[in-house]
């Protein structure tokens, strides 16, 4: 019995004895696969690449659910989808788009009557006098006396066919005023904003990278121009740059260009704000050690990282500088009436008259400042939703 | 915290320097001095004024220094050298801005005198901008991308976009020119003589559209603060935790995340100080209001020295004050900020 055992226990030596000779090579495999192992990450690196450069071939090659669930979306993108997402920013976009194509193109198309020409096309107006005649036997007669004259010019006209919204006091067609007011509301806006980001980020960059003295003596600065009263200065500077013996045509400009200079302070402090927290980041430290200039550091590696917010409260503001523009044209510091913006137009409605009477004068340059004020702010707010990580949903 | 205070005070004298400078050297500037203007009134009418006239009408004005930039910068000299008075009566030092040219009162007289129709209509404005607009705020929050949310927004983005004179001149028209419910200019009803609550009701009938023009303006403002600022709140950790702990909804929303909310809220109100006193410029002339806004336009028409003077630093004077309010109460609103 033990015999048996023994051998039993030889026989399994024996069997494994092949065993023990084939180790050696097993211990050769794990090698193999580490080297393996080694260069399939190479392989691994390269793979992606290959995908990244032909992903639409590699997403039909390999028909697996997962590559199908996973979308690659630049950061761009995914801003752009999550504006598109609100439909008011749409709808904003699109009023904004219809609002240039109106004013610029639009003179193209309606070419009767041009924003300076007055029709002189002629005007019949009739006016109607009530008259009470007692006769020396008492019976009182009464009759509507009508009298007709004859003008030159066509002023104060109804909506026509030549005349689809008439005609203002000074026999300017209503429509075609429309169309070259809105560009000057526009560009003014335009180059308005434009001038204060620019004045923003640049005294808010230096200010919030420096620091110490020169961030002190800025941003003292914006607390003087803060404290500054809008209005009653631009009044002031109104009647100043009148004296300059400026065309009145372009007073507003200046006066726009004025108001730029006091108004930066908002967009410096947000970009000051923003910088001082950008400043301790470490690609900064890694912008220092490369010895990149002060200047590309500012405007290259700090500002941009702004952007979002510079973007949003430059919306924003087209839609106040629009407003600016209006008033100042209301209390007459705008656009002489012959170049008239939107403003302008309304200013009309001071006659009571008109106020009145003829809304087509002063109601469709108002409805316009309203949709284009309001397409900015839903433009803005839809940017501020799409670029703030806070907002993501 | 007192340290930070007069330290804020400190340079906020420096502040209202530089303000007042430049608006000094601005008016300055003006082509036409209130001089100017006087005696070419008076020649209109036939007289003829000798230089000596002019020369020592301008000295008692304290134009003398002539326009050039020394010039001004001594006429700046002496403005602020007047400002500050010692009172003969108590013998501390007092405020003055100098008799107005214009109105021939002292400055500080004819402001008190005028300021009290913009402090109504600014201060019955306000208290229905936030009374209106915080509700909107939460329901739009609370019912965020609903049919409510946008209908809202919609609403208040229209009133934030409307031209004030454009809204004021289509309020005054259908109200007061069609309807003819409210008078539609002026503060009170010269043909009648009315007194006590009478006189009330007409004084408020006379103020309704503007103070309504100003209410749907400002809102839409107040309301997006609101909104956005409850958002955030919303979606923060702890009312994740309320609304776990089977909280009611009205309890999570007007107990936990409002009272957040108000923090920016309560703060902005400090920043509303010179809007209170300032008058809106452009209401009072769409309704021809006798308020300050009003008074100060004409004064800036015709170069007043010391009222614009006045006016403007008696403005930048509240904003600066308001900006150190607001910093001041948002560490006592909300403890976790600390005033360095």
């Amino acid at each position: 019995m033990e015999n048996e055992k023994i051998t039993s226990e030889l026989d399994e030596i024996k069997t494994a004895a092949p065993s023990e000779i084939s180790e050696p090579l097993k211990v050769a495999d794990p090698t193999e696969a580490a080297a393996e192992a080694i260069a399939e990450p190479t392989e691994a690196i390269a793979e992606p690449t290959e995908a990244a450069s032909e992903p639409t071939e590699a997403a039909a090659e390999a028909d697996e659910p997962h590559d199908k669930n996973v979308k690659l979306m630049s950061p761009g993108l995914m801003v752009l989808r999550r504006f598109f997402r609100s439909k008011l920013s749409i709808i904003g976009l699109v009023t904004i788009v219809a609002l240039f194509l109106f004013c610029w193109l639009g003179p193209l198309f309606y070419t009767q009557w041009d924003a300076s020409v007055a029709d002189y096309s002629g005007k019949v107006e009739y006016s109607y006098k009530d008259i009470t005649v007692t006769r020396p036997d008492g019976t009182e007669y009464s009759f509507v006396q009508v009298t007709e004259t004859g003008k030159d010019l066509n002023n104060l006209a109804e909506p026509s066919a030549s005349h689809p919204l008439g005609t203002d006091k000074n026999g300017y067609d209503v429509l075609a005023r429309l169309m070259y007011g809105g560009r000057i509301s526009l560009v003014i806006s335009f180059l308005a904003v434009f001038i204060i980001t620019v004045f923003g980020v640049v005294f808010g960059g230096i200010a919030g990278y420096f620091g110490g003295i020169i961030d002190n003596v800025i941003m003292r600065i914006c607390d003087v121009l803060m404290c500054l009263p809008g209005f009653p200065i631009l009044l002031i500077v109104g009647t100043l740059i009148e004296s300059w013996g400026i065309d009145l045509q372009y007073r507003i400009y200046y006066l726009m260009g004025f108001l730029t200079l006091i108004s930066w302070s908002g967009t410096a402090r947000l970009v000051r704000g923003q910088i001082l927290s950008l400043r301790e980041q470490e690609y900064m430290v890694a912008a220092e050690a490369m010895g990149y200039s002060t200047g590309r550091k500012i405007f290259k590696h700090l500002v941009p990282n702004v952007m979002p917010q510079l973007i949003v409260s430059m919306t924003m503001s087209l839609g106040s500088m629009i407003l600016y523009e209006a008033s100042l044209s209301y209390l007459g510091l705008g656009a002489p009436e012959k170049y008239a913006a939107w403003g302008t137009m309304i200013n009309a409605a001071t006659d009571s008259n008109i106020l009145k009477n003829f809304f087509n004068i002063w109601g469709p340059p108002g409805l316009c400042i309203v949709l284009a004020v309001l397409a900015f702010n839903f433009v803005g707010d839809g940017l501020r939703d799409a670029l703030d990580p806070k907002m993501r949903r | 915290m007192l340290k930070y205070i007069l330290k804020r005070l400190a340079l906020s004298v420096f502040i209202l320097l530089g303000v007042s400078f430049i608006i000094y050297f601005l008016i300055r500037c003006m082509p036409v001095s209130y001089i100017d203007q006087k005696i070419a009134a008076i020649n209109q009418g036939g007289a003829t004024v000798s230089d000596e006239m002019v020369n020592s009408m301008k000295e008692a004005y304290g134009l003398a220094d002539g326009d050039d930039f020394f010039g001004i910068l001594k006429g700046y000299g002496r403005w602020l050298g007047g400002l500050v008075k010692i009172s003969e009566e108590t013998g501390l030092p007092t405020l003055d801005f100098g008799i107005s040219f214009k109105y021939a009162i002292p400055v500080t007289e004819k402001i008190t005198e005028t300021m009290g129709v913009s402090f109504a209509v600014a201060l019955i404005a306000t208290i229905f901008e936030f009374m209106i607009a915080i509700p909107l705020g939460i329901t739009a929050a609370t019912h965020q991308y609903s049919a409510r949310d946008y209908v809202v927004t919609i609403l208040v983005m229209i009133g934030i976009s409307l031209p004030t004179f454009f809204f004021g001149q289509i309020l005054k028209n259908v109200f007061a020119m069609q309807l003819g419910w409210f008078p539609p200019s002026g503060l009170i009803d010269a043909t009648k003589d009315l007194s006590g609550f009478a006189l009330i009701l007409d004084y408020l009938k006379h103020l309704f559209i503007p103070i309504l023009t100003v209410v749907i303006l400002s809102i839409g403002g107040r309301m997006r603060m609101t909104r956005t600022n409850m958002l955030e709140v919303m979606s923060s950790d702890y009312i994740r935790t309320a609304r776990a702990k089977g909280l009611k909804e009205s309890k999570v929303v007007y107990k936990h995340a409002f009272r957040n909310t108000l923090i920016p809220l309560v703060t902005s109100l400090a920043g509303l100080l010179p809007t209170l006193f300032s008058g809106a410029i452009i209401t009072e002339q769409v309704f021809d209001l006798p308020g300050i806004g009003n008074i100060a336009l004409s004064a800036m028409m015709e170069a007043d020295i010391p009222f614009i003077m006045g006016y403007n630093m008696f403005l930048a004077f509240l904003s600066v004050i308001g900006v150190l309010l607001a910093d001041l109460m948002y560490a006592v609103v909300d403890p976790r900020v600390k005033l360095k």
